[in-house]
């Protein structure tokens, strides 16, 4: 196995948070902060509990979620689709290094930085919103599972965009949506029956759900079809990536 | 000498359809310095490409240092650097930093000290801590050199490595790559400027449309598809030229003033004494002579436009 080609790649992806500091990891700090100001102090106080929870501590499971797909997402395209942009790929394509050790030094550094995201940004809540976690460790297997599951599927959509704009279509036009009507605000039990069943097509609900029981012990589907379904999700990913190396699908001619 | 890069029966077609490389097959000498020589559009990035692993090939084999570049790809690349002939830097990161990145990425452990002589023999040593978007184009293509050195390879690809570079700079890698050549490292170049090929290469390999036309050591390609001619400067100008020397390849020129008498450096040994001799009969006096012999340039048109091969 080539470690030191692996931790190249990892190192480099992490030199590149360091360098620019402010927007990786100021920035969606202080952005997921400006939801517990906004929701959980200011309007939370004025709203009811939902599952013996206050409004405030309700949705931090579902922010740092929100937070966790977008930047995992995001981190992995861009580390791929820039060596792609710049041409620089060239190098990691002749190098004596398996697709799996590509993966692994790209989608681990991705999944890296939005751990620490995810623990900075918990760490910044608790400053505004008073909250438990009852599970912490699990809390922290979901958060390493989710990081790892959407960088790979980022990693994707780095490879196949050929363009800055499809490189953020998908995070805005469709992870975004989806994580805001996947109960990160709300409980799935809120909706009218037609709703929620429909809502249960939505990925990410199932995520949120997993995470949300892992501080309060309450979910809004069984944990492990959270589990179930978030793995499931990681593994179709892994699929096509090994896909996308045997065919060199937009990496190699 | 042995083979270090062995090729048999390569062909690749692209998705669109182009048909990039056709039944290439070619032998790489150990140590030796081998010019890729093409039009834009022949083959020789790919050809490249394919061996270093960027590309895949449609069809065919070919051993690196006796390895399979797909099956035993980890020893294959590890033996092999690449200079790309496009300057694709990481703009933001230093240029230690940058070619340390290099060495890991092959799989090497980091080695300071090794670092530090590449850029000391590449002149980037004061540069070291400088971003790549602040250096030189030229520089830029230094730092792709010691990148491409960074884990001691025995194979070295140079895609075009002198295109847009200052004399100072083209001299300066010539030098490298005789030095590189002196360590034992195999260097095979693509290049443009034919003259780069005749000062340095030891074979000469001429690909168009995706086919190799032909591979000669450099000075016996000139030897034999070079062709040689003596102008002779009249001392009268003459209006047409004798009939008594119809049988010889001459031609009149500057409006009569010069006689030039032109031969295949191979077939015809040019029998100049001979031609003297009868000018001489014919009362046919010249103030000066000059000889001169073509260039590989030459001999790299005569090939790929009118198809002249050598036997």
């Amino acid at each position: 196995m080539n470690l030191h080609g692996v931790k190249a790649i990892y190192r480099f992806e992490m030199a590149r948070t360091w360098r620019t500091l402010l927007q990786s990891i100021a920035s969606p700090v202080i952005s997921t902060s400006l939801y517990f100001v906004v929701f959980g102090s200011a309007i939370g106080s004025r709203m009811v509990e939902i599952d013996g929870i206050s409004y405030g501590a309700f949705i931090i499971p579902g922010l740092v979620m929100l937070m966790l797909l977008n930047e995992s997402i995001s981190n992995a395209s861009f580390g791929i689709y820039m060596p792609k942009f710049t041409g620089t790929i060239y190098e990691v394509l002749s190098a004596p290094i398996s697709p799996l050790e590509i993966v692994l030094g790209y989608v681990g550094a991705a999944a890296s930085k939005s751990i620490i995201l995810g623990l900075l940004i918990l760490a910044t809540s608790r400053l505004f919103v008073d909250y438990q976690i009852a599970h912490p460790f699990a809390m922290v297997g979901f958060l390493a599972l989710t990081a790892v599951t959407f960088s790979l599927f980022g990693f994707i959509i780095g490879v196949w965009a050929d363009g800055f704009e499809k490189l953020q279509i998908i995070p805005m036009m469709i992870v975004t949506p989806l994580t805001f009507l996947g109960g990160t605000f709300y409980s799935v039990s809120m909706l009218p029956p037609f709703w929620e069943t429909v809502t249960l097509f939505n990925p990410v609900v199932y995520l949120v759900s997993g995470f949300r029981w892992s501080f309060y012990g309450v979910a809004d589907v069984h944990l492990g079809v959270s589990l179930g379904m978030t793995v499931l999700f990681m593994l179709v990913c892994a699929g096509l990536i090994g896909w996308i190396f045997k065919t060199g699908y937009r990496l190699r001619d | 000498m042995s083979n270090v890069i062995q090729i048999e029966r390569l062909n690749k077609t692209y998705d669109s359809g182009f048909t990039a490389l056709r039944d290439v097959n070619l032998s790489i000498r150990k140590g030796e310095i081998f010019a890729l020589l093409g039009p834009n559009g022949a083959g020789k990035t790919t050809l490249i490409s394919i061996v270093c692993g960027i590309v895949n090939a449609s069809s065919g084999t070919v051993l690196a240092d006796g390895h399979d570049i797909r099956r035993d790809y980890r020893a294959a690349r590890s033996r092999i650097g690449l200079v790309p002939q496009e300057l694709s830097t990481d703009a933001f990161e230093t240029v230690q930093a940058t070619v340390t990145f290099s060495r890991g990425l092959f799989g090497k452990p980091a080695n300071p000290a090794y670092v530090e002589r590449v850029l000391r023999d590449l002149s980037l040593w004061d540069k070291r801590k400088d971003k790549i978007m602040a250096l030189s184009g030229g520089m830029k293509r230094r730092v792709m050199i010691a990148k491409a050195l960074a884990h001691e390879p025995d194979i070295l690809f140079l895609d075009e490595p002198t295109a847009g570079v200052d004399v100072e700079l083209r001299r300066d890698m010539w030098n490298l790559v005789r030095g590189l050549r002196e360590r034992g490292v195999t260097i095979i170049l693509t290049t443009h400027y034919i003259e780069e090929a005749e000062e340095m290469a030891d074979r000469v390999g001429v690909i168009n449309h995706g086919e190799i036309v032909l591979v000669e050591r450099t000075r016996e390609l000139m030897d034999k598809l070079g062709r040689k001619e003596l102008r002779l400067q009249l001392a009268e100008p003459l209006a047409t030229l004798p009939e008594a020397l119809s049988d010889l390849p001459l031609s009149l020129e500057a409006e009569g003033q010069e006689l030039v008498y032109r031969f295949d450096a191979r077939h015809d040994q040019g029998d100049v004494a001979g031609l003297l001799r009868r000018l001489d009969e014919q009362g046919i006096a010249f103030r000066d002579l000059r000889t001169r012999e073509s260039s590989l340039e030459e001999i790299f048109v005569d090939l790929v436009h009118n198809g002249r091969k050598g036997d």
